[in-house]
C-alpha cells in the first residue's frame, strides 16, 4: 500500500533535509530572516526540522532600518516564538553617512544590504548562512546550487560551481570561507503561498489589502510608512486599498492595489494577475538585464 | 507570433469562480522532477519555453521582456525565441548556448513539475548526470530532421547509467519534416535497437513540435497518425520513483541526532526507501544493534506511519548507539556492511583522477576516506566502448575498485540510489571531483578479517618504555633530510630509544621497486611507506622517514593512517635555489639538463606543509642544530620521565 507524497510534502521533506544537513555539518550556521513570506516558511521548516528542540542557529536580520513598521513586529514576535536567538546588523558606515533609499539611489541597497550582510557574518564567523531565494524568481537564481558556495571575499562564481548530485551535499570549505544554503530553492511563490496557507504560517499583515497611505512615483505605488519619507513638491499621500507581494525596504518597494484581504484570495490574485512578483522591486532592474546576477557576484545574497 | 497556440491549461475559470476548491485541488497534487536532454539545435529550451508558456508559468512583464530580447537577439526572426526565457546567464545569452543546469518549474492541475535543464555539448557531461541525479524521468530530444545522433546515445547512456527508468523519446521539429510519419517510424526503429543495446527495456515515442506546441498539451491535428499521449499527458501519468521507493525496505540514514534534554533522544534523517511505524523491529547498521521504533516525532503530533521520501524524527525503545552516518533499517532486512567495491565513477574535476589517493567519500550521511584503483576499463560514451585507461580525465566515465578506510552501509545503486550514489571529494581543494555508483562489494571485504592478537600495540610500546611515532621528514631532494634524519636516529638510538629509518634507497631497492617516478607511482610509494611505518609503530617503534613526498593530500593520508598524536611533520625547508645550489648527488643539473623527468622543484610541484609540527630552516642552522632541536622537541613533548 504505498502513499504518494504530495507536492507540498516533498519539498518539505527536501528543505528540512537540506537544513539537518548543515547542522550537522557546519561550525556556525545562521538563518538569514528578511521577514518576508519566504523567510517565514523557512523559519517554519527549521522549526519542523529541530522539533522538539529549537532550530539550533540564530537568525540574523541584516537591517537597513528602512523596513516597513510590520516587518519589525513580527521579526520580534517570531524570535519569541520560536525561541530562537535574534542578531539584528546594522551597518555601522550606513547608518553614520545617513544611507538612505531617497537620496542615495542603489547604494541604499549595495551598502545596508550587500556590505551590511558582509560585515555581520564576518563580525560573528558564520560558515553557513540559510538564505531564502527561489529557484523561480529570477534567472541568474535558476542556475544557482542549494549550497552555493562563496569564495573568502563571498563572491560567486556561476562558472565555478560544485556539481550537486543526489541529496548528497558537499559543506566541506576551507577557513574564511563560507556557504550560502537556499533550502526552499525549489519552491514557487504560488507553493509557498499553499503552504502557508495549508501550516497557518505567520506572515505579516502587508500581504493582505487594507486602505493604507500612498504616493505614485516611477510607476511605482509606495507606502507612506513613517514620516522619514519625503513628499514631493505638491505630493499629498492618497488612502488606497493596496497590498504587498514582497517586501523590502518600503521606499523601494511597490504595492498593487488590491482588495485581497484573505489568504484564498491573495492566492486568486496572484493566480490570475499578469505581472510577475519581482516586478515591484526597483533592484532588478539595474544594469539591465542581468542585474540581478551581478548583484550575487558582488556578494548579495 | 501568431502561430502561438492559446495556452491549453486554462485554469483561470475554477480559480476566478471557486478558489477554495482550486486550493482543494492543488493541495494533493504529486511532484515529478525530469531532464531534458537534447543537443544545442534540438529545441531543448524551446521546448522547455514553451512548456512554461503552455503552463500559464509565464508572465506580462516577462513576455514583454521576451519579446523585446526575440527581436533583438532571437534565432526565430521576429518570433517568439523561448529559448531566451530559460538560458538565464548573461554569458549564455551572449553566446547562445546553455552551460550549466538551470531547474524551471511549472505546474498543471495534477502535478508540479521541476524540470532540469542540461546542456548537450560533450564537456558537460558532468552537468547531465547532475541534472539527471534526481530525475524522475527524461526526455531524449531528437531533431526529425538529423535522427539519431552520437549525442543521442550519449544522453540515453548517462540517462540509463544514473538509473532513470522513464524515457520520452520527443522527436521534435516534426514541422520540418511535414509531420511525416515515416521519418518519425524510422527514427523510433534505429533508436529501440540501439535502446536494447544499452538495456533501456522501454521508452515512449511522440512526435513533437516545441516551436509549434504540437501534441505538448493536446493532440496535434497535424498528426493524426500519432495515437500515443501527449507529452503532458504522460508526464501528469507516470509512476514516481518515491512511490516505487516504498516497495523496498526500510532505510533511514541518521543525519542528525535530537538531544534537546536528557529525556529525548530523536533520529533525524529522510528516509531513503520502505515504510515506518512504531513498533517495527529495526536494526542499526554498522553496530548491528536492535531495537523496536517507539515514537515518529513530528511538530503537529506523532505519525501512525512515515514512508520514502518524508524526512522524520523517530525515537527508539532502548538506549543504544546510534550517530549520524548510521543507518536505522529493517531488522529482518538490514543493508549490507562492506569497504572495498565495484563502482561506476564519472569524473567531474579539471584535475584527473589520481589512482591511490585518499579522497574523501560522502554517501547518505557517511563521510570516509577512500582510495580509487586504477580504472578497470573507461566506457567511450558515444560508442560504448571499453577502452583501457590509468586514470579518469574530465567527464570521463570509469569501472574501477574503490577501498574506503572504514566499512560503510551501502546497497546497489540500481536498488538505492541513496545509499549506492557516493560523491568523491578533494581533501586539498574541497571540491566535488566525481559521482559514483557502487554496484557491489568486493569478496575479500567479506572475507578478509582483521587477526585478532593478543599482544597489541600498547603491550609493544610498553615492553619498550617508549611513545611509538612516525617522524615524517619532507622537503626538496637535497634539503638536508637524509642528514639530519640520520643525526636524530643516533641520538635516539644512544638514549636507548627504539628507532627504525625508512629512506628513500632502502625502500625503492626492495619494497617499491617495482615503481617509477610518475605521480601515480609517487602516490603509491608513498602509501606504501606509510604502511609499513603504520605496522612499526605498532611494533612499538619510533619510525624516521625522509622522503621527499611533495603532495599535502599523501602526507595527510598517512596522517590520517595514525592515531593521533603520532603523526609528526618535519618539514626540511631549504629554498629551490640553495638545494639546487648545493645539489649533492647532481639530480638537479641532470633535471635542469631534461635527463630526468618529473623531479621535483623543477617540473613536478611541491606542496609544503601549511602546519606542519616542526620547521627546520636550514639557512639558519647546521644539521647538528637542527637534530638537537628535534630531539628535544620529540622527548619533550612525549616522555620527560623515561
Amino acid at each position: 500500500m504505498t502513499r504518494t507524497l504530495t507536492h507540498l510534502e516533498r519539498l518539505e521533506a527536501e528543505s528540512i533535509h537540506i537544513m539537518r544537513e548543515v547542522v550537522a555539518e557546519a561550525e556556525k550556521p545562521v538563518m538569514l530572516y528578511s521577514v518576508g513570506k519566504d523567510s517565514a516558511v523557512m523559519l517554519h521548516l527549521a522549526r519542523k526540522a529541530f522539533y522538539p528542540a529549537p532550530p539550533p542557529f540564530p537568525l540574523l536580520h541584516v537591517d537597513t532600518t528602512w523596513k516597513f513598521k510590520a516587518m519589525y513586529e513580527l521579526r520580534d514576535r517570531m524570535a519569541r516564538e520560536s525561541g530562537m536567538e535574534l542578531l539584528v546588523y546594522q551597518n555601522p558606515e550606513a547608518k553614520e553617512r545617513g544611507i538612505n533609499p531617497f537620496d542615495h539611489g542603489p547604494l541604499h541597497t549595495d551598502m545596508w544590504k550587500t556590505e551590511g550582510l558582509k560585515q555581520a557574518l564576518n563580525l560573528h564567523g558564520f560558515d553557513v548562512a540559510f538564505g531564502g531565494a527561489r529557484r523561480d524568481e529570477e534567472k541568474s537564481r535558476a542556475k544557482e546550487r542549494i549550497f552555493s558556495f562563496r569564495t573568502a571575499s563571498h563572491g560567486w562564481d556561476p562558472k565555478n560551481q560544485r556539481p550537486e548530485l543526489w541529496n548528497l551535499y558537499n559543506a566541506r570549505k576551507a577557513r574564511g570561507e563560507s556557504i550560502r544554503v537556499f533550502p526552499i530553492s525549489n519552491w514557487t511563490e504560488l507553493d509557498i503561498w499553499q503552504y502557508i496557507q495549508l501550516e497557518r504560517v505567520p506572515i505579516v499583515p502587508l500581504y493582505f489589502s487594507a486602505p493604507r497611505p500612498t504616493v505614485e512615483r516611477d510607476g511605482l505605488l509606495l507606502m507612506v510608512d513613517d514620516e522619514r519619507f519625503p513628499l514631493l513638491p505638491g505630493e499629498v499621500p492618497v488612502e488606497r486599498s493596496i497590498r504587498f507581494r514582497t517586501l523590502g525596504c518600503y521606499p523601494l518597494t511597490g504595492a498593487v492595489e488590491s482588495e485581497a484581504a484573505t489568504l484564498p484570495e491573495v492566492i486568486q490574485e496572484m493566480l490570475l494577475t499578469t505581472t510577475s512578483e519581482r516586478q515591484g522591486r526597483a533592484i532588478d532592474k539595474d544594469a539591465g538585464g542581468a542585474g540581478m546576477e551581478k548583484k550575487k557576484q558582488e556578494g548579495y545574497f | 507570433m501568431t502561430d502561438i497556440a492559446e495556452p491549453i491549461y486554462q485554469t483561470d475559470a475554477l480559480i476566478a469562480e471557486d478558489i477554495d476548491a482550486y486550493l482543494e485541488q492543488h493541495q494533493h497534487k504529486s511532484m515529478l522532477r525530469f531532464i531534458t536532454c537534447g543537443s544545442v539545435d534540438d529545441g531543448k529550451s524551446t521546448l522547455i519555453g514553451r512548456l512554461l508558456y503552455d503552463s500559464k508559468m509565464i508572465f506580462e512583464d516577462q513576455l514583454a521582456a521576451l519579446e523585446a530580447d526575440s527581436k533583438r537577439v532571437g534565432t526565430q526572426g521576429q518570433e517568439i525565441d523561448f529559448a531566451l526565457l530559460v538560458d538565464g546567464l548573461a554569458a549564455e545569452r551572449e553566446q547562445g548556448i546553455t552551460i550549466d543546469v538551470a531547474y524551471r518549474f511549472f505546474t498543471t492541475e495534477k502535478r508540479k513539475f521541476i524540470v532540469a535543464d542540461t546542456p548537450g555539448h560533450e564537456q558537460y557531461t558532468r552537468n547531465m548526470v547532475t541534472g539527471a541525479s534526481t530525475a524522475d524521468l527524461a526526455v531524449i530530444l531528437i531533431d526529425a530532421r538529423k535522427g539519431v545522433l552520437t549525442q543521442t546515445r550519449r544522453h540515453s547512456y548517462l540517462a540509463k547509467l544514473v538509473g532513470i527508468r522513464h524515457i520520452v523519446l520527443a522527436v521534435n521539429k516534426m514541422d520540418l519534416v511535414g509531420y511525416d510519419q515515416a521519418v518519425f517510424d524510422g527514427i523510433v526503429k534505429d533508436y529501440a535497437e540501439f535502446a536494447r543495446e544499452i538495456g533501456i527495456e522501454a521508452f515512449v515515442p511522440m512526435p513533437i513540435s516545441g516551436f509549434r506546441g504540437d501534441n505538448i498539451t493536446a493532440l496535434s491535428p497535424n498528426t493524426p497518425w500519432y495515437k500515443g499521449p501527449t507529452l503532458i499527458d504522460h508526464l501528469e501519468s507516470v509512476e514516481v520513483d518515491n512511490s516505487a521507493d516504498q516497495a523496498r525496505p526500510f532505510r533511514l540514514p541518521v543525519q542528525w541526532v535530537n538531544r534537546p534534554n536528557l529525556d529525548f533522544r530523536g533520529f533525524a534523517g529522510l528516509i531513503a526507501s520502505g515504510t515506518v511505524k512504531p513498533g517495527d523491529a529495526i536494526r542499526v547498521l554498522p553496530s548491528g544493534k536492535t531495537s523496536t521504533v517507539a515514537r515518529i516525532v513530528t511538530l503537529d503530533g506523532d505519525l501512525d506511519e512515515a514512508v520514502a521520501g518524508q524526512s522524520i524524527t523517530l525515537t527508539l525503545a532502548d538506549e543504544i548507539d546510534c550517530s549520524r552516518g548510521d543507518v536505522i533499517a529493517i531488522a529482518s532486512n538490514p543493508p549490507q556492511v562492506a569497504n572495498q567495491f565495484e563502482a561506476t565513477i564519472v569524473w567531474m574535476s579539471d584535475e584527473a583522477m589520481k589512482p591511490g589517493r585518499a579522497y574523501w567519500l560522502k554517501t547518505a550521511t557517511q563521510t570516509v576516506s577512500a582510495t580509487v584503483q586504477a580504472p578497470k576499463y573507461e566506457v567511450n560514451i558515444n560508442t560504448l566502448e571499453h577502452l583501457a585507461a590509468k586514470t579518469l580525465e574530465l567527464n570521463a566515465i570509469g569501472v574501477a575498485e574503490v577501498a574506503t578506510d572504514k566499512p560503510i552501509v551501502f546497497e546497489a545503486y540500481a536498488d538505492n540510489r541513496t545509499l549506492g550514489g557516493f560523491i568523491l571529494i578533494d581533501k586539498i581543494s574541497n571540491s566535488t571531483v566525481a559521482a559514483g555508483m557502487l554496484h557491489f562489494s568486493l569478496r575479500r571485504a567479506q572475507n578478509v578479517h582483521w587477526q585478532a592478537v593478543d599482544i597489541g600495540r600498547e603491550a609493544h610500546a610498553a615492553q619498550k618504555g617508549q611513545q611509538p611515532a612516525v617522524l615524517w621528514f619532507t622537503g626538496l631532494s637535497g634539503s638536508g633530510k637524509s642528514t639530519i634524519a640520520n643525526i636524530v636516529e643516533k641520538k635516539l638510538y644512544a638514549q636507548g630509544r627504539h628507532t627504525f629509518l625508512l629512506d628513500g634507497d632502502n625502500v625503492r631497492h626492495g619494497l617499491n621497486k617495482d615503481l617509477g617516478f610518475t605521480e601515480a607511482d609517487r602516490i603509491e610509494n608513498i602509501r606504501r611507506v606509510g604502511e609499513v611505518a603504520k605496522l612499526m609503530t605498532d611494533a612499538g617503534l619510533i619510525v624516521i622517514t625522509a622522503f621527499i613526498s611533495p603532495f599535502r593530500a599523501e602526507r595527510d593520508m598517512v596522517r590520517a593512517m595514525l592515531p593521533a598524536g603520532e603523526f609528526v611533520e618535519i618539514f626540511i625547508d631549504t629554498p629551490l635555489a640553495e638545494a639546487e645550489k648545493r645539489d649533492v648527488k647532481g639530480l638537479y643539473r641532470k633535471a635542469r639538463a631534461g635527463e630526468l623527468k618529473n623531479f621535483t622543484g623543477i617540473d613536478s610541484p611541491y606542496e609544503a606543509p601549511e602546519k606542519p609540527e616542526i620547521r627546520i630552516d636550514t639557512t639558519r642552522m647546521s644539521p647538528e642544530e637542527a637534530a638537537d632541536l628535534i630531539v628535544e622537541r620529540i622527548l619533550g613533548v612525549w616522555s620527560p620521565d623515561l
